[in-house]
């Protein structure tokens, strides 16, 4: 009973913290005529109340395509119909066609916010819970504290309530599917997956570890048998998911194509804006945007991405463990993050979110990551004036990590999950013992850089010939970091030992 | 490394806790402020601008300054580092001012002043050992201590978003309570006699510390059964004692009894012009007695027994700090509270006295002396109710008995506040932070006292429930009815009165507990 309480007490803590940060503006608050990802939503509600299903995702004289036209799956269309309703009841202003472009008020705000706080409630929280819930091998306070941390991660509250998105919504439905195929109920940890990817196409991230997982599964239980049966329910759920999301578009090939070629808009370019992958680190040195034709760069970028996580999902497909799965979905999520083409800086959430996974794991690096991962958005959150409030949440998770999970005396080799790794390069190098040392210091390093980085991009004024320095700045030392974690992330899935010694114990 | 975990509280539960709170202070940053926020940047820019003599005299803002002089000082040196702030808010004309930097200063200038709130209760923690140690960190006396002051409801939202300076004042106060559990009488006192030079509300509870420092520390010995032995009396105690509170009031009055303006500051700081009940109603014995007047009313009317045209129409809670007027039951003067407060304080000051219990007898004395005030004051607000609540705190922690009547009252006296923020955003962050405190406070006190018998009868845990739907109805209920026009002052009125029963009732169970304990000698024998 007394730790449900406390369980109510940590989550009520991440409701407060969730709702404070929303009293902060909003991405393109007051700024004519584009606005921001907030005028976006606000836009989706109007479209998808005041036109015909079959007009969504077209141009047309009531939908400009230009002005926020809809590019996200069918689902959060769907929910951007409902949350329509809602406000058609409180106030038909908000969604009237063309005349609420650009709408902004107090209430509109409050109710925006509201909607973000519905979902986050309904379906990513409750995850969470039943995520650490589920943790096996620590005790109840660690779960409960681990519940903490992840609902304090800053990278997803600022996004979702100071900038304003929906992706607790997309990565709650991840989690939910997480869940679910860990816990072997596969069918309806798919389905939650795919409506995952039915509410923005970038869940794709994790898809790969997925279905590489799922294979597995189906190949360990024996592909003449069982494993046969498991398979083909799986495809059926998915099939009938999609077509289920999708059934409006299905009527005409025509409609499926548009929808499609919204959700991948190749002719966007590799990357936008600032983002810390490696195409924008590269092109400090080599335009490659420039240089190379388009669709080379789709190619490259596609060879990539692939042959960094090819060795991750065959190790994934061939010993199937839930703990593997959590590490893998890590590790693809990030080489696609660095690597594939049209990346934005917000898809750094979808690494977060494993990270978040395996936080109990290994508390100090998943620290490590996830405050590399705000720091990444920093000139996002800089530009929407988020400033107090990021640096605020981030040493709020900071205090609460260190607290929870004392990571400062977590960096042995051995719960750096290193000890496999490291013995075998004892092996060729007998004097190779200074590895948790090595890492300590690049930690210590990498914080120093990133408060110094704020400091200098908050205090100071970039050179007028290098307007964009300290942003780009910013995303080349959270590559270097990023880099640094891929490489780590892989060492980790390929000498993972405890799986193969004493599955039982992991499964 | 080690050096990194230290510094960021790694381990260290307490700074953790302190940290944490002081974070989401931050974060409340650009919350709703009431008009408290331009009384105090009218204080700054009275203090920074005009010569000291001038300062209890000057009046273009609405809101004079009616702090004693110390926390006018306290004002003047926070203006000096204001400056650098934003140099506009310091101007005396410049009305209603408020730029985002000098918000930033004002929300920052609250939290850095909480430091002495924080180590104060670093050093109430030491002196109080609670009943027993369990073993985990989380059932131990001194961390639920520390939690129930450091993330306080009613402190957070009424001074981090209402805003106003308590913080500090009451880190004062508990740490002269700390001093005086530590056997530092003189420290306490001195403490004491400067905090009541920086908020005079605090008067309330010093008869408290009169009889206290008179009883326990100038009389050095008690006779076996525990009254006082008078040839123990120490003449240089009482001497030493009175010396402090003198050079204390000299250092802060002196000034102005040289500057012959006195009686000027005085009518400042004591305005009897205002009416019995704020303009909403505090929860205390007065709401109920306007209450009972107007239900009276209501039936002699309706029994014909009352002429409808000599009945004044004042509506009482319409906003405006104004005399309420009863119908049937006679009006209260200021000269009537005084005397109930008094009636109501004797019998807690005589206990002190006679039944003299240590410290914790004295804590005791405080509570009463704070509630007694708050339950029959004149012109009491809502937020002196938190003048009972923090050191009740250091009392739940150490017998179940006292734990059962601070959840109530803590409980109650925090959704008493709940009116103090009425703005639409701030809705579920006082919501939010309530039902965070309320749960917390009251599984953690139950954990601790679980071997005891439950905390409440059947009767108490109606009525706290009760708060739910009370909360409902006013704020999402009622806004929604025909009678949200026509009386609007109703949820109001409910919330006082409905609270006003639990405060009522937290004081009397409290009376009952210390006029019924045994004293100190008694229980020792046992």
């Amino acid at each position: 009973m007394e730790k449900w309480n406390l369980m109510a007490v940590v989550v009520l803590l991440g409701l407060t913290v969730r709702w404070t940060v929303s009293l902060n503006s909003y991405s393109g608050a007051g700024k004519p005529p584009m606005f921001g990802d907030y005028e976006a939503q606000r836009h989706w509600q109007e479209i998808t109340f005041n036109l015909p299903v079959k007009q969504w995702y077209f141009n047309s004289s009531d939908n400009n395509l230009q002005y926020w036209g809809l590019d996200y799956p069918p689902l959060t269309a769907y929910h951007s119909l409902l949350c329509a309703y809602v406000a058609k009841f409180i106030n038909p202003d908000w969604i009237a066609l063309h005349s609420s472009r650009g709408y902004e008020s107090q209430a509109h705000k409050l109710f925006m916010r509201t909607t973000v706080l519905i979902a986050d409630l309904l379906i990513y929280i409750p995850a969470v819970i039943l995520y650490c819930c589920c943790l096996k091998e620590i005790s109840t306070k660690k779960k409960i504290a681990n519940v903490l941390c992840i609902l304090l991660y800053p990278g997803l509250i600022l996004i979702d309530y100071g900038h304003f998105q929906y992706n607790s919504v997309s990565l709650g439905f991840a989690l939910w599917g997480v869940l679910g195929v860990s816990c072997d109920w596969d069918l309806l940890g798919s389905l939650a997956f795919c409506l995952a990817i039915n509410y923005k196409q970038m869940e794709l991230y994790h898809s790969l570890p997925f279905f590489c997982f799922l294979l597995g599964k189906c190949f360990k239980k024996g592909l003449k048998g069982e494993g046969f049966v498991l398979l083909i329910k799986l495809s059926c759920t998915v099939v009938a998911s999609f077509i289920l999301c999708w059934l409006p578009f299905f009527t005409e090939r025509e409609q499926t194509m548009q929808v499609l070629r919204r959700l991948f808009p190749v002719d966007r370019g590799l990357f936008e804006d600032k983002v810390a992958n490696i195409w924008c680190s590269v092109s400090i040195f080599l335009k490659i945007k420039d240089i190379l034709p388009r669709h080379i760069q789709i190619i490259i970028s596609f060879c990539f991405t692939f042959l960094s996580l090819l060795p991750a999902c065959i190790k994934l497909t061939l010993k199937p463990s839930p703990r593997g799965f959590r590490f893998t979905l890590v590790s693809c999520a990030l080489s696609f993050f660095l690597f594939s083409f049209q990346v934005h800086e917000k898809s750094i959430l979808l690494v977060s979110l494993p990270v978040c996974l395996v936080l109990s794991e290994i508390p100090f690096m998943s620290t490590w990551f996830l405050l590399v991962s705000t720091f990444s958005m920093l000139p996002l959150l800089l530009k929407d004036e988020l400033l107090i409030p990021s640096v605020v949440t981030t040493m709020a998770f900071f205090i609460a990590c260190a607290t929870s999970f004392s990571i400062f005396e977590k960096t042995s080799e051995e719960e750096l999950q290193l000890k496999s790794f490291s013995i075998s390069v004892r092996k060729y190098l007998p004097c190779f013992t200074f590895l948790p040392r090595i890492i300590q210091y690049l930690f210590l390093t990498s914080v120093f850089t990133m408060v110094l980085l704020t400091l200098i991009t908050v205090t100071l004024e970039p050179p007028q010939k290098l307007p964009d320095l300290f942003s780009v700045l910013v995303c080349f030392l959270s590559c270097l970091n990023f880099l640094f974690f891929l490489v780590y992330f892989n060492i980790i899935i390929m000498w993972d030992s405890k799986n193969g010694r004493n599955p039982k114990k992991t499964n | 490394m080690a050096a990194v975990g230290i510094a960021t509280g790694g381990g260290n539960w307490f700074s953790a806790l302190a940290l944490g709170v002081t974070l989401l202070k931050c974060l409340l940053i650009p919350t709703y402020h009431s008009t408290d926020f331009e009384v105090h940047r009218n204080w700054l820019a009275i203090t920074h601008s005009l010569p000291v003599s001038q300062w209890y005299y000057e009046a273009t803002s609405e809101w004079t300054l009616d702090y004693p002089p110390f926390f006018a000082w306290f004002e003047y040196a926070l203006s000096h580092v204001a400056k650098y702030f934003d140099q506009e808010m310091l101007n005396v004309h410049n009305l209603n001012y408020s730029s985002s930097r000098t918000l930033l200063f004002q929300r920052f200038s609250v939290i850095f002043t909480d430091v002495l709130f924080v180590y104060a209760i670093h050093e109430c923690c030491k002196c109080i050992d609670g009943k027993k140690a369990g073993k985990e960190l989380t059932e131990k006396p001194k961390f639920i201590l520390s939690v129930l002051l450091l993330w306080n409801f009613g402190l957070l939202i009424v001074d981090h978003i209402h805003f106003q300076y308590n913080g500090f004042l009451f880190g004062l106060m508990l740490l002269s309570v700390a001093r005086l559990f530590q056997k530092r009488h003189m420290e306490g006192a001195f403490l004491f006699a400067v905090l009541l030079h920086f908020k005079h509300i605090y008067l309330y509870v010093a008869p408290a510390y009169g009889i206290y420092l008179l009883r326990s520390y100038c009389f050095t010995a008690n006779k076996p059964d525990g009254s006082v032995r008078w040839n123990s009396f120490s003449f240089v105690r009482l001497i030493s004692l009175g010396l402090i509170v003198f050079l204390v009031s000299a250092l802060s009055l002196g000034p102005f009894l040289a500057l012959n303006q006195l009686p000027q500051v005085l009518s400042r700081l004591f305005p009897f012009k205002r009416g019995l009940c704020h303009a909403y109603w505090a929860p205390n014995f007065w709401a109920l007695y306007n209450a009972l007047d107007k239900v009276l009313s209501i039936i002699g009317l309706k029994l014909k027994l009352l002429d409808p045209n000599k009945i004044p129409k004042a509506s009482m809670t319409s906003g405006l700090v104004q005399q309420f007027q009863h119908t049937v039951l006679p009006s209260v003067t200021p000269l009537a509270t005084l005397i109930c407060t008094l009636m109501a304080i004797l019998p807690s000051v005589f206990c002190l006295w006679f039944k003299p219990q240590g410290p914790r007898g004295f804590l005791r004395c405080l509570i009463l002396c704070a509630l007694s005030s708050f339950l029959f004051g004149w012109h009491v607000h809502e937020k002196a109710i938190l003048l009972a609540v923090l050191p009740m705190s250091l009392l739940s922690v150490g017998k179940a008995g006292d734990a059962s009547i601070f959840l109530i009252l803590s409980t109650t006296g925090h959704y008493s506040l709940f009116p103090l923020l009425f703005t639409a955003p701030e809705l579920p962050i006082k919501i939010l932070l309530m039902l965070l405190f309320t749960i917390y406070s009251i599984s953690s006190l139950k954990t601790l006292f679980r071997k005891e018998k439950p905390l409440f009868n059947w009767m108490e845990t109606f009525y706290l429930f009760g708060l739910g739907p009370l909360e409902v109805f006013c704020e999402f209920v009622f806004p929604f009815t025909s009678w949200k026009l026509k009386y609007p002052f109703i949820p109001l009125l409910l919330t006082s009165v409905y609270c006003a029963v639990g405060i009522t009732y937290a004081w009397f169970k409290l009376y009952v507990s210390v006029l019924t304990d045994p004293s100190v000698s008694k229980t020792k024998k046992q």
